[in-house]
């Protein structure tokens, strides 16, 4: 039971410059609990109260889990699990 | 790294008139991209505007579906993201909180074009990076249109 998961490079400081890694699970979120037992405090980096961050993308195999069941989405033998940050912003709602 | 620690950005005319162009036309919303260049030269070579998901006047997003194909398409071809590029519809061009708490990409510069009324038809075009929360405005320097 292996998952290849792909890490910015924003994220790669956790896993010593690593791009791409491998963990287990057979949900998304087994899979971040692993990867965090295996590169402290980046579980912290993806979840905030127990949910995604917004500021990060989540791809099992093409698919952003946002849509697809998000932390209970199934992961099986075999998946890449691709993280991005959200390329996204803009100008604060008060400023004129 | 190159010279992607020093802290100017080299664009080419062409690449300034086309962001400033998009920012124009996709008025009210802001617009959004990237620039992409070789992995490893910090050189800003290839524009390529996105497509602003939010489709908002004070917010950008790039698709997730866009994102995903971005990234996979820079590995397949060793390049890498050298600016991130967005417009303040009407506001200053300088990074948001929310362009703080957003900005992923550490090595990239961050470029803001303001095509506020209040400047019209002046525009701001400036740069910055965003590190850890922390932004510092760098210089631009600007090369002649491709003959």
């Amino acid at each position: 039971m292996t998952i290849e998961v792909r890490i910015p490079t924003i994220l790669r400081p956790y896993t010593k410059d690593a791009k791409v890694v491998e963990a287990q699970g057979t949900t998304l979120s087994q899979v971040i609990a692993d990867l965090d037992s295996q590169f402290q405090g980046l579980g912290e980096r993806l979840l905030e109260k127990g949910q995604l961050r917004k500021f990060i993308n989540i791809y099992i195999n093409d698919e952003d889990v946002r849509f697809s069941g998000g932390l209970d989405s199934t992961t099986k033998n075999g998946d890449s699990i691709t993280i991005l940050p959200a390329v996204a912003g803009g100008q604060d709602p008060t400023a004129s | 790294m190159g010279d992607r620690n020093t802290m100017t950005l080299s664009i080419s005319q062409e690449f300034v008139d086309g962001i400033i162009a998009q920012a124009y036309a996709e008025l009210p919303n802001e617009a959004c991209g990237v620039i992409l260049g070789p992995a490893g030269s910090g050189e800003a070579r290839r524009l390529k505007p996105m497509i602003n998901f939010a489709a908002s006047p004070i917010f950008y997003e790039f698709a997730p579906n866009d994102l995903l194909a971005l990234y996979r398409g820079l590995d397949d071809v060793d390049e890498e993201i050298v600016v991130v590029y967005h417009s303040h519809p009407t506001s200053e061009a300088h990074p948001s909180s929310s362009d703080i708490s957003y900005a992923g990409e550490p090595g990239a510069h961050y470029v803001l074009v303001s095509t506020r009324e209040e400047i019209a038809p002046e525009v701001e075009f400036r740069s910055f990076r965003i590190i850890n929360g922390s932004v510092t405005e760098e210089e631009i320097v600007i090369s002649p249109a491709s003959p």
